[in-house]
């Protein structure tokens, strides 16, 4: 297998974009990354993207050719796919991105992801998402997402003891390093007060435990190591790619409050870059509700089990801290637009290997690390990301 | 949703009906036709439930999707049966009187209205054991 490098990244602003198309958002992302990796657009060999659900957000399908038209590459037919995993699909877009280079099939290729939700009605954008979890089992007796996700913070809460105020300082530090990212839907700081007393969504998860429906596009380019001096001075390699999978349905899962996928595909990915948790300088966790960055940290090895609420409290997860979660504000402050998410979490890393964080920068940053989940923790991808 | 997509599976909503391993001995609702530990040694049969079980986890639904609009917020629950596997569903009582570790027998009420014509589902709910 050959190594892989990222040699140019992209990303729209992340929020409601009422006046612009799905076309428009991945045109921009895509422009953005060509431009950075100052690369023609003729050089690209293929390209993988994320997305979720298009056919319910725009009633559009096909999006692999939609995007590569568009992109400009329809008269060159260049191989273009969608891969679609529910939240997880970008970084899987990503991983498949990779081994297409890795395995010395392609050279240059694009990782993209976008998701368009604010064109349909709000009940409908969340019956849409309600298709990453079990439909005939969990959606159809009336359980929402973030009904599945407040039954894993009651179990976590009921085993570890870990107090609502303990939960909100999640919402609280995301806020706070989105209000540190230009691309930020939310780049505003909020109090534990905003959090403790918003509107109750699913007991035991208020509104600011909870990510939001956004628009937004991103994306990466990928090229082997080894040619990646042609393109930039910075090259950002990639130490390891990792996916796992597990029960569609939450109440298959060994334990509620555990992401056993979670756990799988950060050991392989630790397995692969040999290295351990202590090696990573910031991580981008999928903090779609805070509890799921509270399991997250855990189950990636940051903390021990049962331990997250107070490590969290304790600032260990802010800029500053022992290991800064979600730089970029997370999900719930920079904006989930799930097609995307697994894409911009890439782009947040490498901007911070780069040095070019600015206000958010991680001091020193030499490797970094993704977390992208699918549904309730069915599809998990994780990627290390390392300096050269 | 399509008439046929509810209907089809009447049996097991209705009546909580899943199936059983008879290799092992495991049980499975929502049913599987396929045994994750015996692979293709397994022997699926159907296996009516007994309807009892124990509240593994929940949440109060305070903001429900239109199609289960109810007078109020529901409990959506994660019940362990007592034949062992555990079944997503919505428990008929107070919001304040849940627990983790509560026992619920199962009833048949109805789940979801398809709009304001649309044809009304019905299935499985729980309530508390006196
Ligand atoms: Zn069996």
């Amino acid at each position: 297998m050959r190594d892989v490098a990222v040699i140019g990244v992209g990303c729209t602003k992340f929020g409601e974009h009422w006046e612009r198309s799905f076309r428009d958002l991945f045109v921009e992302a895509g422009a953005l990354a060509l431009e950075d990796a100052k690369l023609a657009g003729e050089k690209i060999d293929a390209m993988y993207v994320g997305n979720m659900s298009a056919g319910r957000f725009i009633e559009q399908e096909h999006i692999g050719a939609l995007i590569a038209d568009y992109a400009g590459m329809a008269s060159r037919h260049i191989p273009s796919t969608r891969v679609e995993a529910a939240c997880a699909s970008g970084g899987l877009a990503f991983r498949q991105a990779v081994i297409a280079v890795a395995s010395g099939m392609e050279d240059i290729v694009v990782a993209a992801g976008v998701e368009k939700m604010t064109d349909v009605e709000p009940g409908a954008s969340t019956d849409a998402l309600t298709g990453a979890a079990d439909r005939e089992w969990e959606g159809f007796v009336g359980a929402t997402f973030p009904g599945l996700y407040a039954m894993i913070a009651t179990d976590y809460m009921h085993k570890y003891k870990m107090t609502r105020e303990q939960l909100a300082h999640v919402a609280v530090k995301n806020h706070y390093n989105g209000a540190r990212n230009p691309i930020a839907q939310f780049p505003t700081e909020i109090t534990l007060d905003t959090v403790l007393k918003s509107t109750v969504v699913a007991e035991p998860l208020r509104l600011f435990d909870c990510s939001p429906i956004t628009d937004g596009a991103a994306a990466v380019i990928v090229a082997p190591l080894e040619r990646a001096k042609e393109f930039t001075d910075t090259p950002i390699k990639v130490l390891a790619t990792a996916q796992a999978s597990d029960s569609i349905a939450l109440h298959d899962r060994r334990d509620i409050s555990t992401l056993d996928a979670t756990v799988a595909a950060g050991q392989r990915a630790f397995r692969m870059a040999k290295l351990t948790h202590k090696d990573i300088d910031m991580v981008e966790v999928h903090d779609c509700f805070s509890i799921a960055e509270i399991c997250a940290i855990e189950d990636l090895g940051f903390c021990k089990k049962g331990t997250a609420g107070k490590f969290t409290a304790d600032g260990e997860t802010a800029l500053g801290g022992k290991i800064p979660v979600n730089t970029s504000g997370g999900l719930k402050a920079c904006g989930h637009p799930v097609g995307a998410t697994g894409i911009k979490q890439v782009y947040e890393i490498v901007q911070q290997l780069r040095g070019e964080a600015g206000k958010r920068q991680v001091d020193g940053a030499k490797i970094g690390m993704t977390h992208n989940v699918g549904g309730t923790g069915a599809t998990v991808a994780v990627h290390i990301l390392g300096r050269v | 949703m399509t008439v046929a997509r509810f209907w089809r599976k009447i049996p097991q909503r209705y009546n909580l009906v899943g199936t059983k391993c008879e290799t092992c001995g495991r049980h499975f609702f929502p049913p599987r036709t396929f045994c994750p530990d015996c692979r293709r040694n397994g022997k699926i049969v159907d296996h009516k439930f007994a309807g009892f079980g124990t509240i593994v986890t929940y949440s109060v639904i305070q903001t429900e999707p239109d199609q289960f609009a109810s007078p109020g917020p529901y409990v959506l629950a994660i019940i362990k049966l007592d034949e062992g596997p555990q079944m997503t569903s919505q428990i008929i009582c107070d919001p304040k009187d849940v627990k983790i570790g509560m026992r619920v027998r199962s009833v048949f009420r109805r789940i979801a209205t398809d709009g304001e014509s649309g044809i009304i589902h019905y299935g499985t709910k729980f309530v508390p054991v006196e």
